[in-house]
């Protein structure tokens, strides 16, 4: 938020923690209309049980810790969470999967470092990894696009993990996770003997517009500015643009890293974040680019085919040095080296 | 000399001493409270680290297989990297007394520390000639001073946030090394060593 010296009559800004927000919420819903247009009912299950659980702890904690609760609730920053965990997490996550996850993102990344403002962790990062790592499995079963559970399928799924048939039938590997292991073809190759490629990265290129669209909103409303997640695609696909030039049999594309994975959401929603990010504009630039860089990275040679959590909290923990070095001078300091910092 | 690349990516990122290995904990939970404390601290360990393993390997190759006497071999590096650590003292004592007065009891701990005697011990077990062995010391005090320097910076910004007040202090500061180790574990698989 810019700091602009007008003179009087001022007039009251709107932008409220509760109404940011509000409109970062909003700006996920094409997204989530995607997902659970491709890949059924999860993502829409998923969300309603996060944004339960999240409030009840959000609640819970402020609670034991004797503060005032309805107006810390309704800053909305614990739905925020909660949104983008039930967007990351995949559609057939078990009820377990998202408790764990939203009880480490609220209690241990959010409230123990003193609630909204000073986690230097994104919140649904940290919830996300833990459950990457801790239960790898469940994390993997991602849906398929090709058939998707209907809504009693779905329910029965989420509280007791027991499907007529088996789960197998509608998971499906994922495009990334599929051009990471291709077990010796080439892409081309790949992609000419599994039609479950291609129609993976139709779904996920669809999903990606349309976290786009909404980020864009947000743009527009300047809820952030654009250092971060501009720095955040550029770094990503000119990485994966020049590697794939140099190997084209080895590296996908450069369009096809930007929209696939959670590229597009993580630009716009989770690099933005202006809790975890870094503050400065020549410090947004910095951090963007190096979520970009780890996850190219990660996604090439790492053991984890969709890198962004632990890009992201790889970068919010460099955020505080990178805020050092970054200090804008303050206005008639130029050149005067005697009183910097 | 991608080999010696490989070395140097395995030991400050994937196989981190502090956050994968979790050797040298006390200067990184000890020395991480100030910024400026935890970078002469991470030139300190550098210098050490470095020296330390080339100076075990020296030892272990002219020294003790020779005469046959590897089973010395903890004994003999605790005896060697005691010394390169007093040296150390003496440089800083001399160059810089600011620095010395700064890092206090910390250099001499470096003795002790469990890192400098993991490199040591590390780069046998995996029959390190003489570069690696060197570039793994090296690799692994960069890899050190890159987390103390992060986690100071972040340190300093937990001190002012609004922790509850049974996590203050070391307890939240244990918390946030969990959370950048899960963070580093995003590394796994980049190298295969």
């Amino acid at each position: 938020m810019a700091l602009l010296n007008l003179s009087s009559p001022h007039h009251h800004s709107l932008n409220r923690t509760s109404r940011l927000m509000m409109w970062v919420l909003l700006a996920t819903v094409p997204g989530l209309l995607a997902q659970s247009y491709w890949f059924g009912y999860g993502t829409l299950i998923n969300l309603i049980w996060a944004c339960a659980l999240a409030v009840s702890f959000e609640a819970l904690v402020l609670w034991l810790r004797k503060r005032p609760i309805k107006p810390f609730i309704s800053d909305g920053s614990a739905l925020v969470t909660a949104f983008l965990l039930a967007l990351a997490l995949p559609p057939f996550s078990p009820w377990w999967l998202t408790f764990v996850a939203v009880l480490f993102a609220i209690v241990f990344a959010k409230h123990l470092y003193g609630g909204l403002g000073n986690n230097p962790f994104n919140p649904a990062m940290v919830g996300y990894a833990l459950c990457l790592i801790a239960f790898p499995v469940s994390m993997t079963q991602w849906a398929g696009t090709e058939s998707t559970l209907n809504l009693a399928q779905q329910w029965q799924w989420f509280w007791t993990e027991t499907m007529s048939g088996g789960i197998d039938g509608y998971t499906q590997a994922t495009p990334l996770d599929l051009m990471r292991h291709p077990k010796g073809l080439t892409l081309d190759e790949l992609a000419a003997t599994n039609p479950l490629l291609g129609l993976g990265l139709t779904a996920s290129a669809w999903i990606n517009a349309a976290y786009l669209v909404g980020g864009l909103g947000l743009l527009a409303l300047r809820i952030f500015t654009w250092h971060a997640p501009v720095a955040m695609l550029a770094s990503l696909g000119l990485c994966s643009g020049l590697f794939h030039m140099g190997e084209p049999d080895l590296y996908p594309s450069a369009s096809q890293h930007l929209f696939s994975g959670a590229t597009m959401l993580a630009a716009f929603f989770i690099v933005t974040d202006p809790v975890t990010s870094a503050t400065s504009r020549k410090g947004k630039l910095i951090f963007g680019a190096s979520v970009g860089l780890l996850v190219f990275i990660i996604r090439s040679y790492g053991a984890y085919p969709d890198a962004f959590a632990f890009a992201i909290l790889l970068m919010n923990l460099a955020a505080p040095l990178i805020d050092t070095y970054t200090q804008p001078k303050a206005y008639g300091h130029q050149g005067n080296k005697d009183n910097e910092r | 000399m991608v080999e010696y690349l490989l070395i140097l990516v395995s030991t400050v990122l994937v196989n981190n001493f502090v956050l994968v290995q979790f050797l040298g904990l006390c200067p990184f939970m000890g020395v991480s409270s100030k910024l400026e404390t935890a970078m002469g601290m991470s030139l300190a360990t550098t210098f050490v680290l470095t020296l330390a393993s080339l100076c075990s390997y020296l030892t272990y190759t002219y020294l003790l297989r020779p005469l046959g006497l590897e089973f010395l071999q903890t004994i003999s590096f605790i005896l060697v990297i005691a010394f390169v650590v007093q040296f150390t003292e003496m440089v800083v004592h001399k160059t810089s007394p600011l620095l010395h007065k700064v890092l206090g009891i910390f250099l001499p701990l470096i003795t002790s520390n469990c890192a400098v005697l993991g490199v040591a011990l590390l780069n046998i077990k995996k029959s390190n000639g003489f570069i690696e062995s060197i570039l793994y010391g090296f690799g692994a005090a960069v890899g050190f001073s890159l987390v103390l320097i992060l986690f100071a910076a972040m340190r300093e910004r937990i001190t002012v946030a609004d922790v509850p007040a049974p996590f203050k202090g070391a307890a939240i500061a244990m918390i946030s090394a969990g959370i950048m180790s899960l963070a580093f574990m995003g590394f796994t698989g980049l190298v295969a060593m």
